[in-house]
């Protein structure tokens, strides 16, 4: 008896756990549905009406905060990927001065707090007289997201075999049909993981955001400044799907990179 | 990915790459750490030199002079001190309280599952799963299934378990909570990259050496565990330090719950009191270097990133 409850014991809590992590996804998920007016506390019965019309609740102003979101994110992750990719690199493939600084420079943005990050920003930015709106924010974003990109493509560039590169260089590729037609193919996926992880981490952003953003409006500042007076059920309906298409996007590459696994294997 | 970039293990010590002297090198890197030097060290020295600055003389409010006014510090330790306490006493709870959840999980994701790699990835997307869904919904979400009318704490103030004019939203309780709850993620994904590499041969010989299943536990799985779990105690307890969304009274904070982040928050965008709010900012950066600080010292600048 003793021995198969300890044998249930770990599973159980597991799935208790990951249950436990699951509750307020569930709940966001399930209020979009809720056929609230304003606020959507309480439950008022089901509808698909805020699916269906997600922007009409005031004016658009969900869509919008959700529209600056994208360009914002998107914006920040291909500066942040692009500066982000070069650093991881230089710092796998070449010798330079200064390299535990430069290893320091890049370590600490991740270990500071974001609400330091936000006010040392705003701080300048106040200092300097650059007024907040769009382009602060994405500068704010750009900054906090370099750091993740380099974490991320390191790892994918010190497994990356030189003797390929050599093998283009000794076909007589030039150095830029190297780079080309084998670095980057080869990177490709670290460098796409490092784009979604910024990309996540620039739409979910909200203190830095909140310290740099002036009067412009984010999807999380929305939320911000509605959880007083009641947030809409569109707000919940926007999230659902943001939830939806990225669990999507994530099963897609584990599943197609379990195929690739398993082919790779088939060949050796 | 973010949690890598503490765990020691997580880069690869011997460099099998002969790395070259270039001047590409410089074109690679100039653009971003410069980009960095720019919006990220140049921000701390402005934050740095807030924190000295005297309110200009019949200026308006928000308007300062620079200055070596330190007594700014003491001022806002004198008026702070319990958001400060706060801070550091909840962020150490919730990191308690998180390690407690997620070393099981993470052990049994990383040990146990080892057989069946589809479940293991299953519940590693469940474990991210959180992060796809905005961190301030998720914090309201139990806001709203812990508010005065919900089942929860009607069901606990049917049971008397709470009384009956008691609140769960708005106390120490439910902002350390809510911190737990947001944080596990951060908690899990280190532990389970360390303890996924576990080898298992060395808990056998512990067996086989007769120790008890917990001896094998505290003297082998713990200590062969360990760069997972100080890289996840320091990636919750940095940003639960930091955070004030979970402590704001329109989350699942009160007036009695609020934290550095809070008055941090306040000083610079509402009252304008940048200098107050700059003194709070270098005082949580310096604690959280310092402990930054230890931990470096103990496996050194390479294995940052």
């Amino acid at each position: 008896m003793k021995l198969s409850l300890g044998k249930w014991l770990l599973p159980v809590y597991s799935g208790l756990a990951l249950l436990f992590l699951m509750i307020p996804i569930g709940y966001t998920f399930v209020y979009s549905f809720n056929d609230s007016l304003k606020s959507n506390i309480t439950w008022q019965g089901f509808t698909f009406d805020k699916w269906l019309n997600v922007c009409n609740v005031q004016n658009g102003a969900v869509c919008q905060a959700f529209g600056n979101s994208l360009f914002i994110g998107a914006v920040a992750t291909v500066a942040a990927t692009t500066l982000g990719t070069m650093i991881a690199i230089a710092i796998v493939r070449y010798r330079f001065k200064f390299r535990s600084q430069t290893s320091l420079l890049l370590f600490l943005p991740m270990a500071t707090p974001e609400v330091v990050l936000g006010a040392g920003l705003a701080a300048q930015f106040l200092s300097v007289g650059v007024p907040k709106d769009m382009l602060t924010i994405i500068l704010a974003h750009t900054m906090f997201c370099i750091s993740f990109v380099v974490v991320t493509v390191k790892a994918r560039v010190a497994s990356l075999d030189p003797a390929l590169e050599e093998a283009g260089r000794d076909l007589y590729g030039s150095a830029a049909q190297v780079f080309a037609r084998i670095t980057f193919p080869l990177l490709l996926p670290g460098i796409l993981a490092a784009a979604l992880l910024s990309f996540a981490l620039s739409f979910d952003d909200f203190i830095i955001t909140n310290f740099n953003s002036g009067a412009v409006s984010t999807f999380p500042k929305y939320i911000y400044i509605s959880a007083a007076r009641g947030i809409p059920a569109e707000a919940n309906v926007l999230a659902s799907m943001v939830f939806i298409i990225a669990i999507i996007v994530v099963v897609t590459v584990q599943v197609s990179g379990a195929a690739k696994a398993r082919r790779l294997a088939k060949l050796s | 990915m973010a949690f890598a970039a503490f765990s020691s293990q997580a880069a690869p010590s011997t460099d099998p790459v002969a790395r070259r002297r270039s001047p590409v090198a410089l074109f690679l890197l100039l653009p971003g750490i410069l980009y960095l030097v720019l919006f990220f060290l140049t921000p701390l020295v402005s934050l740095l030199l807030t924190s000295f600055q005297a309110p200009r003389e019949f200026g308006d409010i928000g308007q300062f002079d620079y200055a070596f006014r330190w007594q700014n510090y003491v001022e806002v330790v004198t008026t702070y001190w319990p958001h400060i306490a706060r801070s550091f006493g909840y962020a150490l709870a919730a990191t308690f309280f998180a390690l407690l959840i997620s070393y099981p999980l993470a052990y049994f994701i990383g040990v146990k599952a080892r057989r069946w790699p589809l479940l293991q990835s299953l519940m590693l997307v469940l474990v991210i799963a959180p992060f796809f869904i905005s961190f301030l919904l998720r914090t309201l979400a139990w806001k709203q299934l812990f508010s005065d009318e919900s089942f929860v704490v009607q069901s606990l103030k049917a049971l008397s378990l709470l009384g009956p004019e008691a609140h769960v939203t708005g106390t120490a309780f439910s902002v350390i909570f809510g911190l737990t709850y947001n944080f596990i993620p951060f908690m899990t994904l280190p532990l389970y990259t360390t303890l996924e590499r576990l080898d298992l041969r060395y808990l056998e010989a512990g067996n086989d050496l007769y120790a008890s299943p917990f001896h094998v536990f505290r003297k082998v799985t713990i200590p062969l565990s360990m760069p997972g779990i100080v890289a996840g105690t320091l990636l919750t307890f940095i940003p639960a330090a930091g955070d004030y969304i979970n402590a704001s009274r329109d989350f699942l904070g009160g007036t009695g719950t609020q934290m550095m982040g809070n008055v941090i928050e306040a000083n610079f965008l509402v009252l304008q009191n940048f200098p107050a709010a700059a003194a709070l900012s270098i005082i949580l950066m310096t604690v959280i270097l310092v402990i930054v600080s230890i931990y470096v010292k103990r496996s050194g600048t390479e294995d940052l990133l």
